[in-house]
């Protein structure tokens, strides 16, 4: 399946923004893990941005991002959300409530715990009416929306934005999922070359697991290991690059996904 | 679209287990609904629940996934020959080929909230406790796929009550895009403690059964259960007319997390974008299955759109008044009920109704008919304001 690229997004530890993003990820410049700042949600109106957590303001600012670099309006795409398990302070405050005496949950934090929370603040926020979906592919979740996005593109839809997100869960569940850091990526993926395209993709599913390609360097490496989502960073380092390359990612089933890039 | 074939299908809910007892529960009008006794859930209400007895460990070399949502799940797998046919499939195809495409709303969650009953001293979670395989939303594709040994794309698409119709969309994609042959899809929902307590918390369970569309309504009636679907580009042995996909919509309603649109706006968009992918017009469509869940404002708003889209003379109906609403589930239970429809030669009235609200303007049948649709509609909304239908119809092979 080819698909062009006409923006990417990213916002994780030392990792805000594709201007500075894309140095860090070319080998332009250092990368320095710093801690992420709380991403604002500025799409959403004040109310309801009082209502989300970290998880759906981190997927909406990078969603976001990668619409502005684009120039594009934000109700003018659809959207495929794509989550290794969902909001888990959400999960813990309402799996802690329920193990309580009071089982009182609150009504924002159980209309909150679906899956598609983000998806749908995204829509209250940018009144898109577009499709959109939210995926859940556990260790191999990014691959997995990369596969739907790129079908989407190729089957039926003109402009879609593939937003992945996961941030690290709390205690106790933390303690049986280990997600190191946060991570958001987003990329608005085409069908039609417009000025703005940086890049194609061919993507395809090996007839045989490959290697996988890895980051080189060290705290890179450590993040992409660490966090589901995190698996698009050497996607976003070829993208990032001058060079022609291949890049493999790890799916479901220990099969693998090769995405030939090409940037321009 | 190109159709895709619906070659075999299975199904299991408070109900019925399996085709043929869904089958005759919908015609002798017996609703799978009674007030709740799940785990240790004291609230008002009732619901639709598979017996405890029925639920069966998952198979042995599976044991990593064993949970009530995959054991529901492997129990639908188990009905109507579901798994000979995948294993059919799978010689035919080569198990690389199979896609699997499941839609659930809360997965196994069941297992992380009895955890936290269980946490030690320190608050970590017992020793016993599996995560991935068990609570992660992922774990029912992931049981699925490694089920049948497949190695094609799979993913749990998980938009709440919509989640199972919309896994039509992306299988149908999939295929069209060549990705893989045939589809394993499915929808699976459990019942939880997280549902139950947060659909009690937003006032919207029903003290008596849900009546949907009914003047009286109150609310809905959480229920679980399974329906997969074996979704192939052609047609299984050569018969001269068969069931298929012919239509998936797919919009957002950019509204509100847990009240739809108030003028139907996403769920007609839904509605006219599926007739659009199957290249029909409204009339061409004989019954449409509601999402009809029985609140206040769902029936309300989805009357709104289906009348701006069909007008006030199409059939329509909920059967959430037999299985209860099963939430990322029900997208595939109901589209197995439309299949049914065609097949069997029937229009499934509402159980639990008596009265439809005088307002609405939608051709509400409170009984079963004994015609048979050619072409249906099964619609599924949920929260975060996401819609999909789907068109299923019989079309010459």
């Amino acid at each position: 399946m080819k698909l062009l690229v006409e923006s990417v997004a990213i916002l994780a530890p030392g990792l805000t923004g594709w201007a500075d993003g894309r140095a860090i990820l070319a080998g332009e410049k250092t990368y320095e893990a710093s801690p992420l700042a709380p991403p604002v949600a500025d799409l959403l109106p004040a109310v309801e941005r009082r209502r989300t957590g970290s998880m759906v303001k981190l997927a909406l600012a990078v969603g976001h991002q990668a619409l502005a670099s684009a120039g594009r309006p934000v109700d003018s795409v659809a959207t495929v959300f794509v989550s290794s398990g969902g909001d888990g302070d959400v999960i813990n405050d309402i799996c802690a409530t329920l193990a309580g005496s009071d089982r009182q949950v609150s009504p924002t934090r159980f209309h909150n715990s679906v899956h598609n929370a983000p998806s749908g603040y995204w829509g209250i926020a940018t009144h898109s009416h577009h499709p959109s979906t939210s995926l859940c592919g556990y260790d191999w979740s990014f691959a997995i929306g990369l596969m739907e996005a790129a079908a989407q593109v190729q089957v039926d839809r003109q402009e879609v934005l593939l937003i992945a997100y996961d941030a690290p869960y709390p205690e106790p569940i933390g303690g049986v999922r280990r997600v190191v850091e946060p991570f958001g990526a987003a990329l608005l993926f085409t069908r039609d070359r417009s000025d703005r395209t940086m890049a194609e993709l061919e993507v395809k599913m090996d007839a045989r697991p490959q290697e996988i390609s890895r980051m080189n360097d060290v705290a890179l490496e450590r993040l992409r290991n660490g966090n589901p989502c995190a698996r698009a960073l050497p996607l976003l380092a070829a993208l990032a690059g001058a060079q022609r390359k291949q890049v493999t990612l790890e799916r479901d089933a220990g099969q693998t996904l090769s995405v030939c890039v090409r940037t321009f | 679209m190109q159709p895709l074939f619906l070659n075999h299908s299975a199904v299991a809910s408070s109900a019925g287990i399996g085709l043929d007892s869904t089958v005759d529960a919908l015609a002798e009008m017996r609703s799978g609904l009674a007030p709740c006794g799940f785990e240790t859930v004291a609230l008002d209400t009732f619901v639709g629940q598979i017996a405890d007895s029925l639920l069966v460990p998952v198979r042995d070399d599976l044991i990593e996934f064993d949970c009530r949502n995959n054991r529901i799940a492997q129990l639908c797998l188990r009905q109507d020959g579901f798994e000979q046919a995948v294993a059919g499939a799978r010689e035919k195809y080569g198990a690389a080929r199979i896609g699997v495409f499941m839609g659930t709303s809360t997965s196994g969650i069941l297992e992380t909230e009895l955890a936290y009953r269980r946490r030690d001293a320190s608050g970590a979670l017992p020793m016993d406790f599996r995560y991935g395989t068990t609570h992660n939303t992922y774990s029912v594709a992931w049981f699925v796929q490694t089920y049948f040994g497949l190695t094609g794309p799979s993913m749990a698409i998980s938009t709440a009550c919509s989640s199972s119709a919309k896994a039509f969309g992306s299988a149908s994609r999939m295929i069209a895009a060549g990705l893989c042959d045939a589809a394993v899809i499915g929808g699976v929902d459990s019942l939880c403690l997280t549902t139950l307590y947060g659909f009690g918390s937003l006032g919207l369970l029903s003290p008596v059964g849900c009546r949907p569309f009914d003047a009286d309504r109150d609310g809905i009636s959480i229920g679980e259960g399974a329906g997969m679907v074996l979704l192939e580009k052609t047609a299984h042995g050569g018969s001269a007319d068969s069931i298929a996909l012919l239509g998936v919509g797919e919009s957002s309603d950019a509204y509100h997390m847990s009240t739809p649109h108030p003028e139907g706006l996403g769920a007609r968009m839904a509605m006219e974008q599926a007739l659009m992918s199957a290249g029909l017009q409204p009339s061409g469509v004989d019954y449409i299955n509601l999402h009809g869940t029985g609140t206040r404002s769902n029936d309300a708003t989805e009357d709104k759109a289906v009348c701006a889209v069909f007008g006030n003379d199409t059939p329509c109906s909920s059967t959430k008044g037999w299985t209860g609403h099963t939430l990322g589930a029900c997208g595939a239970i109901d589209a197995i009920i439309c299949a049914l429809a065609i097949e069997r030669g029937f229009m499934p009235g509402s159980v639990n109704t008596r009265a439809v609200e005088p307002a609405f303007g939608l051709r509400y049948l409170l009984d079963n008919r004994n015609q048979a649709p050619a072409i249906a509609m099964s619609n599924a909304f949920g929260f975060g304001g996401t819609n999909c239908s789907l068109l299923i119809g019989r079309v010459q092979a």
